[in-house]
């Protein structure tokens, strides 16, 4: 039997696409734990962010910092354009509207007629270009057993790591000063807040600004070592993003981190189980089956920490968001 | 204690009548009209409220009060109608921006913000707080000596208040009523000019009405203008100066609070003709005889709308 996959699930713990997931559901938390506003479509806030990146990295041969405020301009834009018209409306309305936008979001970037622009369904290879050569790193393997880095790899998670911790650090300061205090008087009850004279559209736009904003970056540590794929940014990854938020503690500004990396750890050992057990046949299901059942899983472990840990693993059991 | 009497006397000028002048009006308002699907919610043709006085809104179910406290404080649009505040016109002028020139309301339903902690609370009431401001907010430099300023005001507000053994405590925590208290000692962080208070007396217990009445006077004291709702008719007796009756969104009386309680066309249009007889008490026949009373009342009233 096989069981490196224990080994390769450890290293989800430091990848980029943990990384990428940790930033995205931090943006979330922002706006849904902290502010309440029911953004269902970060995903399409990541895509933006990412196409933009990409789009300008490659065709407008943009240099790497030009590319990055690219991505912040685009995910500031759809912010206003979602929040402009449902801000002022009852939660819902933006719930619908985001979830809407992200799949149109979606479905424009792999039209055929677009592919000379945004690759199509194949989506965009290379935009890594820009950041690759500000590596520093010696080319070479770095790393033990069967986790091997080579320089570029290694390059983007010592960035990724260290941004994220900033930008957690950066949230944590905003969420323990007078503005926070603001934001989360939103969550609580809006028309209690304005009527103490706050202007409160105007928080909720900064917040679903922020929160897209790192949408939107999270995609690029999540595209660099790989490619811009549109169907990675689907519904689903959203609702992976939930997970992760409410997995860790919505509530908190390091939870959507541990939340990411408990999450992608998980999936990657229900994966190595599962093929295992498909290999020995101790389960009556396919290869082709594995796959979903994999997301069976996050679902009914979604449920589960609703119903008995609704404050996540480290959020603090009074400030519970389905209390 | 002033002289009630004389005090009272110099509010307005001339009788007491609806849409009567005040010698000194905080607030005037003309011609306010909101409508819900073709029924006037409000229908206020000229109302002035008299400044560092407590002046009771009373009226039934339905009359619009709550509606027409609203529209003064920017969360509901008027179909016509403009008012001023303090001199000023803030007709359109929206919530936040109302409750920055200096009226702060209270709702009839407390809104404590239940995750945040009694002292946070207290905080959020406060104006002028640069960091707030999101830029500001990451140079904790620039707010800290503010905080500590604000802080220091809300410990002797919630000392005031008796909540100050609560101050760390998640507003979730409170009793009803000591959220009524909390809220009310929000509102007063941002030192209003003005205090709308919505039904502030629903669901509290006897012993704390008796402190939130001293409260309120307390308020005028330091010569807050107060505008209440309420429904306890020995509340209004107690501390309003001045009574305004509403029924169907009309003004339909005001005037001192001995002289409106015992105006008869208010004890039918709040209380009903027969407020003092049990309806269980009576026969069938007394009851549709009530029920044809009632209904030619209406009918009245409807054709006198109309002319």
């Amino acid at each position: 039997m096989d069981f490196s996959f224990l080994l390769l699930a450890l290293g989800q713990i430091i990848s980029p696409q943990t990384i990428a997931y940790a930033l995205a559901a931090l943006g979330l938390a922002v706006q849904f734990g902290f502010t309440g506003l029911l953004n269902f479509g970060q995903a399409g806030f990541m895509a933006i962010g990412g196409y933009a990146f990409a789009i300008t990295t490659l065709h407008l041969g943009f240099p790497f910092w030009l590319a990055v405020l690219a991505t912040l301009v685009a995910t500031t834009v759809m912010a206003l354009v979602l929040g402009i018209p449902t801000l002022r409306l009852r939660a819902d309305y933006l719930a619908i509207v985001t979830i809407a936008a992200a799949e149109i979001v979606r479905y424009v970037v792999k039209t055929p007629d677009l592919i000379p622009l945004t690759g199509g369904s194949d989506g965009l290879n290379g935009a890594a270009v820009t950041f690759d050569a500000l590596n520093p790193i010696p080319p070479g393997s770095y790393g033990f057993g069967p986790l091997r880095y080579d320089e570029n790899d290694l390059w983007i998670i010592l960035v990724g790591w260290i941004f994220v911790i900033l930008v957690a650090l950066l949230v944590r300061q905003l969420m323990k000063s007078p503005w926070g205090r603001v934001i989360k008087g939103i969550r609580e009850d809006e028309d209690a807040v304005r009527s103490l004279g706050k202007n409160v559209f105007s928080y909720k736009m900064q917040s679903l600004i922020l929160g897209g904003a790192l949408g939107g970056l999270a995609t690029i540590i999540n595209i660099i070592p790989t490619s811009l794929q549109p169907d990675n940014y689907g519904t689903q990854t959203t609702f992976f993003l939930l997970t992760i938020i409410l997995l860790g503690g919505a509530t908190t500004v390091f939870g959507p981190l541990v939340g990411a990396i408990v999450f992608w750890i998980v999936l990657s050992l229900a994966d190595g189980f599962l093929s295992l057990a498909v290999q020995y046949h101790w389960l009556p299901i396919t290869t082709i089956q594995q796959g979903p059942v994999r997301f069976i899983i996050v679902g009914v472990a979604l449920m589960l920490i609703v119903i008995f840990r609704p404050s996540g693993l480290i959020g603090k059991k009074r400030e519970a968001f389905f209390a | 204690m002033p002289d009630t009497t004389t005090e009272r006397a110099a509010l307005i000028e001339g009788a007491p009548a609806p849409g009567v002048k005040k010698t000194d009006p905080i607030v005037v308002a003309d011609g306010v009209q909101r409508t819900f699907g073709g029924v006037h919610a409000v229908d206020v043709d000229h109302v002035e409220i008299p400044r560092g006085a407590i002046t009771a809104l009373i009226g039934p179910n339905g009359a619009g009060k709550t509606t027409f406290f609203n529209l003064l404080t920017g969360f509901d649009k008027p179909n016509h109608g403009s008012w001023s505040f303090d001199g000023k016109p803030i007709g359109g002028v929206p919530a936040y921006k109302v409750a920055r020139r200096g009226m702060i309301r209270t709702f009839q339903l407390t809104k404590a913000l239940s995750m945040l902690s009694v002292m946070e609370n207290m905080r959020l009431g406060a104006q002028e707080q640069p960091g707030e401001n999101i830029a500001r907010a990451l140079v904790p430099a620039l707010w800290r000596g503010r905080e500590q300023q604000i802080t220091e005001r809300a410990q002797d507000l919630l000392a005031r208040f008796k909540l100050d053994t609560k101050a760390d405590d998640f507003a979730a925590s409170l009793s009803g009523g000591q959220r009524k208290l909390l809220e009310m000692a929000r509102a007063l962080m941002s030192d209003p000019t003005m205090i709308m208070l919505d039904e502030p007396m629903a669901g509290v217990n006897p012993a704390l009405t008796q402190s939130l009445l001293h409260h309120i006077l307390d308020l005028k004291a330091t010569g807050m203008t107060v505008l209440f709702v309420e429904h306890d008719m020995h509340v209004v007796r107690e501390i309003a100066d001045w009574v305004i009756v509403m029924a169907e969104g009309r003004i339909v009386a005001e005037g001192y609070p001995d002289q409106v309680m015992s105006d008869q066309a208010v004890i039918d249009a709040y209380l009903g003709s027969h407020h003092d007889t049990d309806l269980g008490d009576l026969s069938e026949e007394q009851q549709a005889e009530l029920l044809d009373e009632t209904q030619a009342e209406v009918e009245r009233e409807e054709e006198r709308n109309d002319g």
